[in-house]
C-alpha cells in the first residue's frame, strides 16, 4: 500500500512537473529549451527516436505505410497505447492488442512511469492533443458506482458487454475485456480512443463522469458482483445454455441410467 | 404402534373403498406392468422440472409486481442506486437481494426452466428415433409438440417481463416480428402490447399469460399427454418376450412407483445444487431496460436460440407486392419457426403415407433399423443445431477468434449442405450397423483368436449365438431388432469357422 502511494505521489510529481513544463511551453515552444521540463523531454526524444520513430517519423509526422502521425494525439494516446504494451508494435502488419508492456515502459516500475512520463512530455510539447489527467490511481475513482453504470450502459456496454466481457465490432475487431485495465488506462482509453473506439472528450464526458464510470467497471470486474454463484463468465444465455446441457442434462441422464440398471 | 398404524391404513383403505369402489381399479392400476429402460425417463425430468417451475414460480409470484410504473431505486443494492426503473425491474431487485431465498428460487426457476425445455428436446428426439410416435400414440406426439412450443413460449414471457436491458432487447424484437406480419402486424402489436412500443400495459400481460394462462394449457396438456401413456401403455424394445401383443416390464407397484419417485427426486436435487452453485441470468447487472441503451452479447434463452440464429443468417431480403412491403423477418422470425413446428407435428403422418405403413405398434424400433427415419431425424437436428449455434456467432467469434462474419457465412452455407449430407452418413452408419449385427447373428462373435486351417490360412474363430449344428457350422439366428451383444466371448469355444 505504502509502496503504491510512493509510486503514486512520484508519478503525480512528475505529472505536476508535466503540467507545469506544457504550461511554459505552450506560450512560446521555441524558448523551450530553457524550461525546466526540458530534460524530460529530451530524454521522451530520445526515447521515441529508439522504440517509435521508424514507424511514426521524425517528428511525429508518421511514415508511409508503418504507422500513423502523432501530431494531437496527446501524450494521453501515448500512455494508453504504450503502458498498456498495444506500442512498440513488434511490426507494422501486426494489431495493436494489450500485451506485457516493454519492460523500459512498464507502470509498475518507477523507471517504466518516468519514461512513460518523459515520452508523454515529448509527444505533448510536439504535437500536443488531449493530455493524461493529474490524478492516479484511486483519484480516478468516482463516488456514484449507480450513475457510472448508467453512463457505462449508454456510451460503452455496445461494444464491452454490460460488465465489460467485450465483444465483436466485425471486420475481426474484438473490443476488449475490462478485466485488467488500470484506472489510468481507463481514463486515458476513454480520453484517446484506440482503434475503433469513439473519443470520449471531456464535453461528452465529463471527469467526474469519467470517474463514476471507471468506479463502475471495477465494481463489477471479475467475481466482483457475484451474489448467485459461479457467474459462467458472464457471458449471458451462452453459458447459461451449454451449463442446462452439459451439467444438467448430463447429470439426469446418468441419474436414469443409475435407476434404470437398479431393479 | 405398528398395528395401530396398520389398522388405520386398513380403516381409511375401507373407508374409501366402500365409498367409491376403488378397490378393483386399484388393484388394476397397481399391476399396470411397465417396460423398462433407462430413456423412458427422459421424459419424467420434463415432468419434474416443470413440478419445480410451478412450485417456484409460485413463490417468486408472490413478490413480484407486474407493474411498468416508474419508480427510483433505493434498495441495497449498490450498482442500481437512484436509478431509474420499471416497479417490475424493482421487485426483481428485492426478489434477488431482500426476500429470504429469493435469489435462490429465481435461480431455481430458470434452471429449471432452461432444464425443462432441454429435457423435452431430448425425450422428443427418443420419441422420434424409437418410432414411438407411431399409430396408435400420434395424439400423444402431437401433444408433446404443442408442450415444447408452449413450453419456449412460456420461458420467453417469463425471461422478459423482468424489464431489464438483456430481456427487454428481445422483447424490441418481438415487437418488431408482430409489426412486419403483412396485413395484421400492426393489429397483433395492439393486440399484445395494447398500442405503440412498449406501453405501459404489456408487463401485466405477459405476467397474466407467463402465469395464468400458458401454465394452465401445459398442466392440461401434460394431463392429457402422460394420460394417454398410461392408458395406451408404453411402448417397448423389442427383446426376449418383448412382442407386439405382451408386455414385459414390471408393476406399477411398487417397482416402477419407486423408480419414478427416485428419479423426481433426483431432478430436484440436480436442479437445487444447479441453481445452488450456477449464477444465472443476474438482471441486477443488466440493468433496467432503457431504450437508448444496448450491450453486446444479446442472447435469448437457448430454447429461442435457433430463432435469433435464423435472424442472423438470413440476408435482408424484403419482398415487395405492389404497394406491399413484406420485411425480411417475417420470414426467419415467424414463417420458419412454424413451418419447423408444422413439420414436427405432421411427421407421423407424412411417415405413415410415404411407407404405407398403417399398424399399430407397441414395439420400438432401435434406430439403426430405419435408417430413413433416423437419417431423416439427423438432418432435421443439423439444420436445427446450426441456427442455434448461430444464435450465438457474436460470443463464439469472440471466443474462438474467427471473424464474425465468416461464421455468418459458414452458418448459411452449413445450413444448405450439412443437413443433406448428415443424412446420407447417418443413414449409411445405420446401415453398416444392421450389418454388423446380422453378421453376429449368422456367424457369431469375433473373439479375436486365430487358428490354422489345414490348408495353411489363419481365420478367425468365431462364437455364434445359436450355436453349431454337427458339421460344427453356426446356426444363424433371425434379427428381431433386439441388441445384439458384440463383446468378443471371453473364452473362445472354437465352433464353426468362416474363411475370409
Ligand atoms: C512497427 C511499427 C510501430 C512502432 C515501432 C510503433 N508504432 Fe505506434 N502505431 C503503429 C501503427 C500501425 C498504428 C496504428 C494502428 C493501430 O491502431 O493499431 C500505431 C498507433 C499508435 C498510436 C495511436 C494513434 C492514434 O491516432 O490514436 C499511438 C499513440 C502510438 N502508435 C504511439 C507509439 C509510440 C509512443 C511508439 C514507441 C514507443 C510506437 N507507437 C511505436 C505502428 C508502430
Ligand atoms: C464503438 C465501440 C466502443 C465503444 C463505444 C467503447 N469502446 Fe472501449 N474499446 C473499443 C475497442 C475496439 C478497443 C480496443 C482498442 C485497441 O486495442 O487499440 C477498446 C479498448 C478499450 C480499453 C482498453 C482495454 C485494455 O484492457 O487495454 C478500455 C479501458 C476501454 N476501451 C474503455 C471504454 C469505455 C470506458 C467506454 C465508454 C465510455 C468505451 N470503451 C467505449 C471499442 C469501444
Ligand atoms: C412452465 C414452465 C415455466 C417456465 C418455462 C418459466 C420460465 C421463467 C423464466 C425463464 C423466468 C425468468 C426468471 C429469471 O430471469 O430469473 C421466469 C420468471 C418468472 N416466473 Fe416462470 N416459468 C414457468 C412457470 C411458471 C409458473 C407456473 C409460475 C407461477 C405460477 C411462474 C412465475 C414466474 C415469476 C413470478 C417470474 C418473475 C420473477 C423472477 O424471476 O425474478 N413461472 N419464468
Amino acid at each position: 500500500m505504502t509502496r503504491r502511494l510512493r509510486h503514486g505521489l512520484l508519478v503525480l510529481a512528475a505529472l505536476v512537473a508535466l503540467g507545469g513544463a506544457y504550461a511554459l511551453l505552450v506560450p512560446a515552444p521555441q524558448t523551450a529549451g530553457a524550461q525546466p521540463g526540458q530534460a524530460q523531454i529530451d530524454q521522451g526524444r530520445a526515447l521515441y527516436e529508439r522504440a517509435c520513430i521508424s514507424c511514426h517519423g521524425a517528428n511525429l509526422q508518421g511514415a508511409p505505410g508503418r504507422g500513423p502521425g502523432l501530431v494531437g494525439v496527446g501524450d494521453a494516446a501515448v500512455y494508453f497505447q504504450v503502458s498498456t504494451g498495444r506500442m512498440p508494435l513488434a511490426r507494422a502488419e501486426d494489431r495493436g492488442y494489450r500485451k506485457v508492456p516493454a519492460p523500459e515502459f512498464d507502470p509498475d516500475t518507477d523507471q517504466g512511469r518516468a519514461n512513460l512520463a518523459a515520452l508523454g512530455a515529448y509527444i505533448e510539447a510536439t504535437g500536443g492533443g488531449p493530455e493524461v489527467p493529474a490524478e492516479t490511481g484511486p483519484e480516478l475513482i468516482g463516488s456514484d458506482v449507480a450513475h457510472g453504470g448508467e453512463l457505462y450502459r449508454l456510451n460503452c456496454a455496445s461494444c464491452h458487454q454490460f460488465t465489460g466481457r467485450g465483444g465483436i465490432l466485425g471486420a475481426g475487431r474484438y473490443p476488449p475485456r475490462l478485466d485488467v485495465a488500470t484506472p489510468e488506462q481507463m481514463y486515458t482509453a476513454m480520453l484517446s480512443g484506440p482503434m475503433a473506439m469513439p473519443v470520449f472528450g471531456d464535453k461528452q464526458l465529463t471527469p467526474e463522469e469519467k470517474k463514476d464510470i471507471i468506479a463502475y467497471v471495477l465494481s463489477v470486474r471479475g467475481r466482483n458482483q457475484a451474489p448467485g454463484g459461479f457467474t459462467l463468465g458472464e457471458l449471458g444465455p451462452t453459458t447459461e445454455g451449454l451449463v442446462a446441457f452439459v451439467v444438467g442434462l448430463v447429470a439426469l441422464i446418468g441419474v436414469a441410467a443409475w435407476i434404470g440398471a437398479r431393479s | 404402534m405398528g398395528l395401530v398404524a396398520r389398522s388405520l391404513a386398513r380403516g381409511t383403505a375401507n373407508a374409501f373403498d366402500r365409498r367409491f369402489k376403488a378397490a378393483g381399479a386399484v388393484r388394476r392400476q397397481a399391476s399396470h406392468v411397465f417396460p423398462k429402460h433407462h430413456s423412458f425417463f427422459w421424459g419424467e425430468f420434463a415432468l419434474y422440472s416443470f413440478a419445480v417451475l410451478v412450485l417456484s414460480g409460485v413463490y417468486l409470484a408472490l413478490f413480484f409486481v407486474p407493474d411498468t410504473t416508474e419508480v427510483v431505486y433505493r434498495g441495497p443494492f449498490e450498482p442500481a442506486q437512484g436509478l431509474y426503473m420499471s416497479r417490475a425491474y424493482e421487485s426483481v431487485l428485492a426478489l434477488s437481494f431482500e426476500v429470504r431465498a429469493g435469489l435462490f428460487v429465481r435461480q431455481l426457476h430458470h434452471w429449471a426452466a432452461l432444464v425443462f425445455v432441454a429435457a423435452m428436446i431430448l425425450h422428443m428426439a427418443r420419441n422420434y428415433f424409437t418410432g414411438a410416435f407411431r399409430r396408435p400414440r400420434e395424439l400423444t406426439w402431437l401433444g408433446g409438440v404443442a408442450l415444447l412450443a408452449l413450453g419456449i413460449f412460456e420461458g420467453y414471457l417469463g425471461y422478459s417481463m423482468l424489464d431489464d436491458l438483456l430481456s427487454g432487447l428481445g422483447v424490441r424484437i418481438f415487437s418488431g416480428l408482430l409489426l412486419s406480419v403483412p396485413l395484421v402486424g400492426t393489429w397483433l402489436h395492439w393486440l399484445v402490447f395494447g398500442g405503440e412500443f412498449f406501453g405501459d400495459i404489456w408487463i401485466s400481460r405477459f405476467f397474466v399469460a407467463h402465469v395464468f394462462l400458458v401454465p394452465g394449457l401445459l398442466i392440461a396438456l401434460i394431463g392429457m399427454h402422460v394420460g394417454l401413456v398410461w392408458f395406451q401403455k408404453h411402448t417397448q424394445f423389442p427383446g426376449p418376450g418383448a412382442r407386439e401383443d405382451t408386455v414385459v416390464g414390471e408393476r406399477a407397484m411398487p417397482g416402477f412407483a419407486s423408480n419414478t419417485v427416485a428419479n423426481g427426486v433426483c431432478v430436484l436435487a440436480v436442479l437445487g445444487l444447479m441453481a445452488g452453485i450456477f449464477q444465472i441470468n443476474p438482471v441486477f447487472l443488466w440493468g433496467p431496460y432503457v431504450p437508448s441503451q444496448v450491450s453486446t452479447y444479446i442472447q435469448p434463452d437457448f430454447y429461442a436460440g435457433f430463432l435469433i440464429g435464423g435472424l442472423r443468417l438470413w440476408p435482408r431480403w424484403e419482398i415487395h407486392l405492389g404497394a406491399y412491403t413484406v420485411p425480411a423477418p417475417f420470414w426467419v422470425g415467424l414463417v420458419l419457426p412454424l413451418v419447423m413446428f408444422a413439420l414436427l407435428a405432421a411427421y407421423p403422418f407424412l411417415e405413415r403415407f410415404s411407407t404405407g405403413d398403417r399398424a399399430a405398434h407397441q414395439v420400438l424400433q432401435r434406430p439403426r433399423d430405419n435408417p430413413t427415419r433416423t437419417g431423416i431425424g439427423a438432418m432435421g437436428l443439423v439444420f436445427w443445431g446450426i441456427l442455434f449455434l448461430s444464435g450465438a456467432t457474436d460470443v463464439l467469434a469472440a471466443s474462438f477468434d474467427v471473424p464474425f462474419e465468416l461464421l455468418v457465412w459458414a452458418g448459411r452455407i452449413g445450413l444448405l449442405v450439412l443437413p443433406p449430407l448428415a443424412y446420407v452418413v447417418v443413414r449409411r452408419i445405420c446401415v453398416g450397423l444392421q450389418r454388423a449385427d446380422r453378421d453376429v447373428l449368422e456367424r457369431g462373435v469375433r473373439t479375436g483368436v486365430l487358428q490354422a486351417r489345414p490348408d495353411g490360412v489363419y481365420v478367425e474363430v468365431r462364437r455364434p449365438p445359436g450355436g453349431a449344428d454337427r458339421q460344427g457350422r453356426p446356426i444363424p439366428l433371425e434379427y428381431g431388432g433386439a441388441r445384439v451383444d458384440h463383446r468378443p466371448a471371453t473364452s473362445p469355444e472354437p465352433v464353426g469357422e468362416e474363411p475370409r
